[in-house]
């Protein structure tokens, strides 16, 4: 690992000052930073440790009610703590569970929330610094487009990279519509802002190495949920290669709204199979006004997963990820 | 062929300006490694000098003796080691600093205050055992993926190869070796989980056997199911080679059921 020098900074102003230098990253749970840093993927020059924000302001790692109705998520509340948080449970199912079929116990205990919307892909070309890959060196090439590509995404890609977002619980947030707080430097309130998940991550495109709309220092503090009375009917389903600690093939994020066997309004995500957490809108609309049959979440699953492309690997995605889908969707209205 | 005492200063310097880690200094310096290095030259200077044997290829018959001299300083060195290790068995190497930027780190470990010499890139898994000396946890795959390195943190199980030391500053870090004491026992007495993996035969080779120790101990307190399933997935962040699981999952199930039978008896 290359060296770097620690910074423990006393406040999220010097936190975001000292983050927007080059060759700087910030860290929290570290589970995958760290990682990265031992196969010198990251070689960051400097490290700013957001944990200690976390004694000086509570709130950036617990979980709280919003005005609204929604839930405030401080971005360094560890994922097995929002996963067991009584309300989370309740109103919002699909992101407990996902949470749950995270990684593992240990590192449930140690991930923030935040970290897991950024954390990198698990691509393993990416990964390892003997190959191309336009995402860690951009230009440099794509080796997963002819290599070994069973894990890689068949929505969002481009022929710059096909590689798999990783995030479980980021799939159930964008399915709920929850957005980001971000603190950037400079003066507040203008350093602050507000970004819908679903536009927090970028398309690979031409940029592979641009993964998120963040700008150098800018900071995430909290994720908030907005209120969602028909989550309460939401699950995450997610298919993988053992039944536990691997990450998703395919998975679906679901909620409906369900009144005498009609669809009211519907909420889908996507997981394991598209470059950044994956909304479908246009699966939603396939929902929505029509009666709850197995008919109906077909139609869903052929919509979410028109314009897929799939590589030499991966085309069985395509078809698994319909039927993660039906089932999820069959299992919800139940 | 002459064997050299390692560099001390000025310090190696990779391509990219970067320190060399440097085995041999300062504290790693023993003055037996100095005398290994004289005896491995005075023997190969002493062959090296006597006349060649009558063989017909001179050039081949150099190499051999140079292996020979090798063979015979290597066998010296390793009897020197040998010795000093029994005349100190206490000491235990402790790997020497790369760089200026190393500092005093202080870790709470098993109720003891540690203060380490350490640069931000040591891990909290590399701190306790080759620099604390506490060899509980192991380092199965160093990346997150093996659960061997499980420690607790502040009562929380967490991987000690995936956070650096200084991050975990003011902490109270629990590994297997305080276990028990954590739990209030007392002398050599065992954690009940430890007892558990005894009686249930959890563990084969071990190794992997104080990461799912740690890992268990902390899952009989996070509100999981009581299903044997419950307790496998609890667990999937704990890989055993030997494939120990039936009973590993056997142990927790005691501890969870003796403890759920303590505080009915209680109630």
């Amino acid at each position: 690992m290359k060296p770097f020098d620690y910074t423990a900074p006393a406040s999220l102003d010097e936190a975001t000052r000292a983050g927007a230098r080059p060759a700087t990253r910030f860290i929290a749970g570290g589970t995958t930073l760290v990682d990265l840093m031992k196969l010198e993927v990251e070689t960051p020059e400097h490290l700013i440790d957001l944990n200690p924000l976390g004694d000086g302001d509570p709130s950036l790692g617990t979980v709280s009610e919003l005005p609204n109705g929604g839930l405030r998520i401080g971005a360094l509340a560890r994922m097995s703590d929002v996963a067991w948080t009584a309300n989370v449970k309740e109103r919002y199912p699909v992101l407990s569970r996902a949470l749950l079929l995270a990684a593992s116990g240990q590192i449930r205990n140690m991930a923030s929330m935040a970290g897991n919307l950024l954390q990198r892909t698990r691509c393993p070309y990416f990964r390892d610094t003997a190959t191309p890959c336009n995402k860690r060196e951009p230009g440099s090439g794509c080796s997963a487009m002819q290599g070994f590509n069973r894990s890689h995404a068949i929505l969002g890609t481009s022929e710059h990279c096909i590689a798999t977002h990783p995030s479980d619980p980021a799939v159930a947030l964008v399915a709920l519509g929850a957005s980001v707080r971000v603190r950037g430097p400079g003066a507040q309130p203008s350093a602050e802002r507000t970004i819908p998940i679903a536009s927090l991550h970028v398309l690979p495109a031409t940029r592979p190495e641009r993964e998120t709309v963040l700008n150098p220092g800018e900071v995430i503090t909290s994720i908030e949920i907005p209120p969602l009375p028909f989550a309460r009917r939401s699950l995450y389903l997610k298919v993988r290669d053992r039944a536990s600690y691997a990450f998703a093939l395919a998975s679906a994020a679901v909620a409906l709204d369900l009144a005498n066997g009609t669809i009211r309004d519907a909420r889908v995500a996507l997981g394991g199979v598209a470059t950044k957490p994956w909304r479908s809108t246009a699966a939603e609309r396939a929902l929505i006004g029509k009666r709850a049959t197995p008919a109906t979440f077909r139609a869903a699953a052929e919509a979410a997963l028109r314009g897929a492309v799939a590589h030499r690997d991966n085309a069985f995605k395509v078809e698994l990820a319909k039927r993660t889908l039906v089932r999820a969707l069959t299992q919800v209205s139940a | 062929m002459r064997m050299t005492t390692p560099p001390t200063d000025p310090p190696r310097r990779d391509a990219e300006g970067y320190r060399v880690p440097e085995f041999g200094s300062e504290s790693h310096w023993d003055p037996s490694w100095a005398e290994c290095v004289r005896l491995y030259n005075e023997v190969a200077e002493a062959l090296s000098a006597s006349p060649p044997p009558a063989v017909d290829d001179q050039s081949s018959d150099w190499s051999r003796r140079q292996f020979v001299a090798t063979v015979v300083a290597a066998a010296l060195a390793i009897a020197l080691t040998r010795r000093v290790a029994r005349a100190e068995p206490a000491a235990l190497p402790r790997p020497a600093t790369t760089s200026g930027s190393a500092a005093a780190v202080k870790l709470r470990v098993n109720g003891r205050e540690l203060s380490l010499d350490l640069e931000p890139r040591v891990t909290l898994l590399d701190a306790l055992r080759e620099y604390a000396g506490i060899t509980g946890p192991k380092k199965g795959c160093d990346h997150g993926q093996c659960g061997a390195c499980t420690v607790h943190v502040n009562g929380r199980r967490i991987l000690s190869c995936l956070t650096f030391a200084v991050m975990q500053q003011g902490k109270e870090i629990t590994t297997i070796e305080g276990l028990a004491a954590s739990a209030g026992a007392s002398g050599d007495a065992l954690h009940p989980m430890q007892q558990a993996f005894i009686d249930h035969d959890g563990f084969q080779c071990g190794y992997c056997t104080s990461g799912q120790i740690m890992s268990a101990t902390a899952v009989v307190r996070e509100p999981w199911g009581p299903a044997d399933d419950d307790v496998r997935e609890a667990m999937s962040g704990n890989i055993c080679r030997c494939g120990a699981y039936p009973g590993i999952v056997a142990a927790i199930q005691a501890v969870r059921k003796a403890s759920a039978a303590d505080q009915g008896g209680r109630r």
